[in-house]
């Protein structure tokens, strides 16, 4: 019986332009994706890949619904969505860190509600109702750090690279909440089906993870 | 006599594994759509999903549409000693959906065996598992895994419950990474870590992971647990369709409940878990009782996946009448299309609405092609 394709889901923009290489250097390479030209889905039928590019947020729901059998997502989406998938390895790519943020002068009055503006906002529920805090939540899309500046919100629960966005606005980080990296996820019932090509695929992986 | 061809596939399901289940001895369970809200708030964590849709009865008691199935089946039947009731259901329960957030009702059929569960029931009910996702696709996987290896491993070290809790979830995600940090987190040994880090790859073919398992097992419990799957896979050896069966112990189910053999089926082409089972004697001892109990459920809706080639037309003929056509006539001649074995639907005008392959028109005296 000839080999099935294996469909991978991978995160638009750099983390997924690095982690590609990383499937690259690890024997599943599929030479068209560096073409110049709009397409979202390559393949490599002799290596049984199809790569597709889709909004990183948006990895893992192409996985748990079973249109991609792997991908490659952040732990800050994976932790936000809660997908049921299997998180088979860590890509040790893409660090960063979800963490609480707040004016350089912040101090936590306990004795009212915290307002907390974010695009992650499971993360967010989850980490308040951790330390029994109330908290009212802001649901924004982007420009977080400007909520607290503004008076929107107290602090703010995002993702810090490197800290220079935060500098220049004047936060700084507040509390850490976890670490985040690219992860490797597997549809559950793909795994079922597509076993050893998705263990020789893992294999693969780690000996490039094991590299860096 | 039933004509196959126009029933759903979750219909045709339904058919067959009635059928499986009546030869088994397995009685007809009936029951009602609502049920007091008391019994999920008293077994919530049972529960595959965190809302219920609730309401007030007319004298003033807490309803809820039930979420599950097997819980009223316990409430509902009784202990008899030394013997075994089987029953088998096809329901519709309504839970929030995962992914979407939103309820959804889901067509599910399943079966429970509660009283004595030994080895013979215990294999029966595997067996019955196995040949019911067959009914369903004969490109299936059913994964098996004992409760009790897990329960032995994190007694090891009583490092409270919110560890295991993560553990389990690490398991279940087949994530050793976030495994290996936790047990840093709560400090347990070097050894409990590596075990349950070697646990994360026992999965696959069975005597493989039993062979696995020899190395691992050194404590009486494990050791019972590992015994127990070697007896199973004899008896799955015997079958058709051993190497559809396997097992993986990323197959956590909540320990409050599960002890021993737990279950799952996967279907290929269907992305989620299709059947899942268990035994559950933990359940019932909660609930005051003295049996044991073990049983699956199978969620029929998501055969969907499985047909997804759209039909083509939605009748095959639309015959075209008029206000001077007698009724008798225009009846017989389309009774006739239709004795052929074609679908017909009978309309004054051209339906905008619907897909046909022929258009044929009833002239006064016989059906000709409309032109």
């Amino acid at each position: 019986m000839s080999k099935e394709m294996l469909n991978i889901a991978l995160p638009k923009g750099r983390l997924g332009e690095k982690v590609y290489s990383m499937f690259e250097k690890a024997g599943y390479e599929c030479p068209s994706i560096h073409e110049k030209n709009r397409k979202l889905i390559f393949e490599n039928e002799e290596k049984g890949v199809r790569y597709f590019w889709v909004k990183p947020s948006d990895v893992a729901i192409y996985v748990e619904r079973g249109a991609a059998d792997i991908g490659v997502a952040g732990k800050d989406i994976l932790n936000e969505y809660e997908p049921n998938v299997y998180e088979l390895l860590d890509l040790n790519t893409g660090i960063c860190k979800m963490m609480v943020a707040a004016p350089a002068n912040f101090h936590d009055d306990k004795s009212r509600t915290l307002r907390v503006a974010t695009k992650f906002v499971n993360v967010a529920r989850t980490y308040y109702a951790s330390k029994s805090r109330d908290i009212d939540i802001i649901k924004l899309n982007g420009s977080i750090e400007i909520a607290p500046i503004l008076g929107l919100s107290d602090v703010i629960v995002d993702i810090v690279e490197t800290g220079t966005t935060l500098r220049e606005n004047n936060l700084k980080v507040y509390e850490d909440i976890f670490p985040i990296s690219a992860r490797l996820i597997s549809n559950k019932s793909s795994f079922q089906f597509k076993t050893s090509q998705i263990e020789d695929l893992v294999e693969a992986m780690k000996v490039q993870v094991d590299r860096k | 006599m039933i004509d196959e061809s126009i029933l759903k596939a979750e219909e045709k399901a339904v058919y067959n594994l009635r059928s499986l289940y009546a030869r088994y001895g397995y009685q007809p369970y009936k029951m009602s759509k609502f049920e007091e809200y008391d019994l999920y708030a008293r077994n919530k964590d049972f529960l595959v999903s965190d809302g219920i849709i609730s309401f007030t009865d007319t004298n003033g008691k807490l309803m809820a549409l039930k979420p599950d199935v097997t819980l009223s089946i316990l409430k509902n039947s009784k202990d008899v000693p030394h013997c075994t009731q089987r029953v088998y259901y096809n329901e519709n329960v309504y839970r929030i959906s995962g992914d979407t957030h939103q309820f959804k009702e889901i067509m599910q059929t399943g079966l429970e065996c509660i009283g004595i569960i030994d080895f013979f029931n215990t294999t029966e009910v595997l067996k019955l598992a196995a040949r019911s996702l067959e009914t369903l696709s004969p490109n299936y996987v059913l994964e098996i895994s004992h409760m009790g290896i897990l329960n032995a491993l994190l007694e090891e070290e009583d490092a409270g419950d919110r560890f295991n809790e993560e553990i389990t979830s690490c398991l279940d995600e087949k994530n050793p990474h976030e495994l290996s940090r936790i047990c840093r987190k709560y400090q347990v040994s070097d050894t409990l870590r590596e075990k349950l880090l070697e646990f994360v790859h026992i999965y696959g073919e069975r005597h493989q992971v039993l062979r696995d398992l020899d190395a691992f097992c050194d404590t009486v419990p494990l050791i019972a647990a590992k015994e127990e799957l070697q007896r199973i896979s004899d008896v799955f050896d015997e079958t058709p369709y051993s190497d559809k069966v396997r097992f993986d112990f990323s197959l956590v189910n909540d320990m409050k409940y599960y002890n021993g053999i737990v279950f799952q089926g996967f279907i290929a082409g269907i992305p989620e878990v299709v059947l899942t089972g268990g035994q559950y004697d933990r359940l019932l001892s909660r609930m005051g009782r003295k049996s044991s109990g073990l049983g699956f459920a199978i969620y029929l809706d998501l055969l969907d996946y499985l047909h997804q080639d759209p039909r083509d037309y939605d009748v095959d003929v639309v015959v075209l009448y008029n206000d001077d056509t007698q009724r008798e006539a225009l009846e017989k001649a389309v009774e006739g299309l239709r004795s052929e074995g074609e679908t017909v639907s009978v309309q004054r005008e051209i339906p905008g609405h619907l897909n046909f392959r022929k258009l044929m028109n009833f002239n006064g005296e016989e059906i000709v092609p409309y032109e």
